[in-house]
């Protein structure tokens, strides 16, 4: 079951992260990015839909996309702690998008070879949108990191706020390593380095040094965020077993 | 700071063989943005290959009031239509 | 997503009786003004007043459906309904550009807003209770806003119906995924039933008032009508809506909460109940439960990105500058 609990990795963050980006809806700083913001936010819920149908049929007990998001607790969801992080002011929710994608785009394009069609298929799509994603984010990182004095402070508060959570990014659960379908999240290091790099010189940003990595998420062991976000996400389909919507 | 984010008019190519047409406006910083801007709000049902942003403000446009001397005056030159000339039908189409 | 008359727009205007014969007489040939023409004050501060509202009834229609896209209960309602919301924005966003057009800033319609200057369509002001409001608000309060906008795509002024026109594309949407939702419901569990039963009952008079005041009572409306800035009357959309509704509503077995909803053979339409519209001034004026939630929400959301406006003009000018101290040097 080693894919299944690989899916299951890929399927919470994508969900977790767009459910946070869809809370902006209606909020954002300017008009244009109360349009930007759902998009990427449909893009990671329409991500996360395939792979929980995909996670379901590896599976084979019957669970579709919608048992697998509404009725797993915080205990059974494997998100790394990055993409649980409340949104924060603008300046976190960039760069908490930045670093996802940065992630995402080259394992995405290493899934483009996997001997699974499923994966390839999957990997296509996402691919373009993470490389948007990376742009989007990567833009407002630097403008906001290059760009007032209080919103270069706030962004360096974002990365110091945030960085710690990255390590993660590039792990996997005991239970979900050595699957053949999907890429090795570990050698997407150097690429993620060079992205990130390149990014934050323009904005005039300092890598800090984290003498705390933290990571357990992929262990299902979460920071206090996510319970809230999850009650929230699942109060309704909960409260009417059974029923259809 | 007070200064208002300016105004850029978007033009889109539906698909290439087509030109470029005007489609409305929107509010960037600068024209990295306006791009990403307008790839967000004005192409999110695949209504478009190719964007371009321009300064609103970069746009130069006739005075209505000469409308009549700019464009009047081409309504008497019919010489310049094809039915102005007469060809015998068994000619065949020209 | 909105309808309701225009409130206090002032068509006072002060050319002279010529100039209006003539601008009416274009008019009336159905020709468009454009941004550039010559035109009336009066239906300058109209134009400016309607789209600006109905800009303002977008985005503050954006938050009462947005407090459901995190507790949507499928995957697929929640894209969905993203999806709407979002698409509330964009017609937001197109309708501020029209109204740019006619001199007028987006900030500055954004400060009317705030201010309680501007208004917006009075909808937005009842607070959405459970996930069937969201059915019923696609179907009954986006097609109340369809009624009227698609009369809007003909609009005199050329960037209005313009930006109509795309907006009543994009939109063709909204009103059947409310309706499916509606359905769904009305076909699921008793619970769900009794769901959407009470969102109906709470939402269709509100929906009716949407259309604004009784043609006896609307000021400024024959104005409008002649500078076809509007071209149905309150009245006879309401009762086209309603005719439209009803069916619609009793293939799902709903009921509608007015005892004196009728059909009426003689004149091809639906009776209905009188429309309270105490009910319906007293929350145009700020009296509704969720008027100082809406405001106080949308000016947060501004305030709070002011810093993110300012630090993408300020990064911009730092470009400029740079672009600038390289030039010469690239130059030589």
């Amino acid at each position: 079951m080693a894919l299944f609990e690989a899916l299951l990795e890929l399927a919470d963050d994508h969900l977790v992260l767009g459910h946070r980006l869809s809370e902006w809806c209606g909020h954002a700083p300017m008009l244009e990015e109360d349009l930007a913001l759902p998009n990427m936010a449909l893009d990671l819920i329409g991500t996360s839909r395939t792979l929980y149908t995909y996670a379901g049929e590896v599976e084979g007990a019957g669970r579709d996309e919608d048992a697998l998001a509404y009725l797993r607790d915080e205990m059974e969801y494997r998100n790394c702690l990055l993409v649980e992080r409340p949104n924060g002011d603008f300046a976190q929710t960039m760069l908490r998008q930045l670093y996802f994608a940065a992630f995402m785009e080259p394992y995405w394009k290493a899934a483009l070879e996997s001997p699974d069609e499923t994966v390839r298929g999957i990997a296509g799509k996402a691919v373009k949108e993470m490389a948007y994603h990376i742009r989007h984010a990567g833009e407002w990182v630097i403008r906001l990191g290059d760009g007032t004095e209080e919103s270069a402070r706030r962004m360096q508060e974002a990365v110091e706020e945030l960085h710690r959570y990255t390590d993660e990014l590039f792990h996997s659960s005991a239970a979900a390593r050595g699957v053949d379908a999907l890429p090795d999240r570990a050698a997407i290091r150097p690429e993620w380095d060079r992205v990130i790099g390149e990014i934050f010189a323009e904005a005039r940003l300092e890598i800090p040094q984290v003498p705390f990595p933290q990571q357990g998420g992929r262990e299902m062991q979460h920071g206090e965020a996510l319970g809230h976000m999850l009650a929230e996400m699942q109060v309704t389909h909960r409260a009417h077993p059974g029923a259809v919507w | 700071m007070s200064g208002e984010v300016p105004l850029w008019e978007v033009f889109i190519r539906p698909r290439n063989g087509l030109s470029h047409k005007h489609v409305g406006s929107l509010h960037a910083a600068d024209e990295v943005m306006a791009l990403n801007a307008a790839r967000d709000v004005y192409t999110r049902r695949g209504e478009g290959t190719s964007i371009w942003v321009v300064p609103s403000k970069a746009i130069t446009a006739s005075d209505p009031d000469q409308a009549a001397e700019n464009f009047e005056p081409t309504a008497g030159k019919v010489y310049r239509h094809p039915t102005f000339y007469e060809i015998p039908d068994d000619v065949g189409h020209m | 997503m909105y309808a309701q008359g225009l409130i206090g727009a002032d068509g006072k205007t002060g050319e002279s009786p010529e100039f209006l014969e003539a601008f009416q007489k274009r008019i009336d040939a159905e020709e468009k003004i454009e941004p550039n023409d010559a035109m009336p004050e009066g239906y300058r501060k109209t134009l400016i007043r309607q789209i600006g509202q109905h800009a303002h009834s977008e985005i503050v229609g954006m938050l009462p459906e947005g407090n459901w896209i995190t507790r949507a209960p499928s995957l697929k309602r929640k894209a969905a309904l993203l999806a709407k919301v979002q698409d509330e924005g964009g017609h937001g966003l197109y309708l501020y550009s029209a109204a740019e057009t006619l001199g007028v800033s987006r900030e500055q319609m954004t400060e009317e807003l705030h201010s309680g200057k501007a208004k917006y369509s009075s909808i937005f002001n009842y607070p959405t209770l459970t996930w069937a409001d969201i059915g019923i608000i696609g179907w009954l309060v986006d097609g109340a806003a369809i009624m009227n906008q698609i009369p809007l795509c003909r609009c005199s002024y050329g960037p209005y119906a313009r930006a109509m026109i795309r907006v009543c594309k994009e939109e063709s949407f909204h009103q059947r995924q409310g309706y499916e939702i509606v359905m769904t419901l009305a076909q699921g569990t008793p619970a769900q039933r009794e769901m959407v039963q009470d969102a109906l009952n709470r939402w269709w008079w509100p929906v009716l008032m949407m259309f604004g005041p009784h043609d006896s009572d609307s000021q400024h409306s024959d104005q409008n009508m002649a500078w076809k800035i509007k071209r149905f009357s309150n009245d006879a959309l309401r009762q086209k809506f309603v005719d439209a509704t009803v069916p619609q509503g009793e293939y799902l077995g709903l009921t509608f909460p007015d005892p004196e909803l009728k059909w009426n053979e003689e004149k091809g339409g639906y009776d209905f109940g009188p429309i309270d519209w105490d009910e319906f001034w007293r929350v145009v004026k700020g009296g509704g439960v969720m008027n100082r939630d809406r405001i106080r929400d949308r000016k947060a959301a501004w305030e709070n990105g002011a810093w993110v406006r300012e630090a993408a003009l300020a990064h911009a000018e730092k470009r400029r500058q740079r672009a600038a101290e390289a030039a010469p040097i690239a130059a030589e």
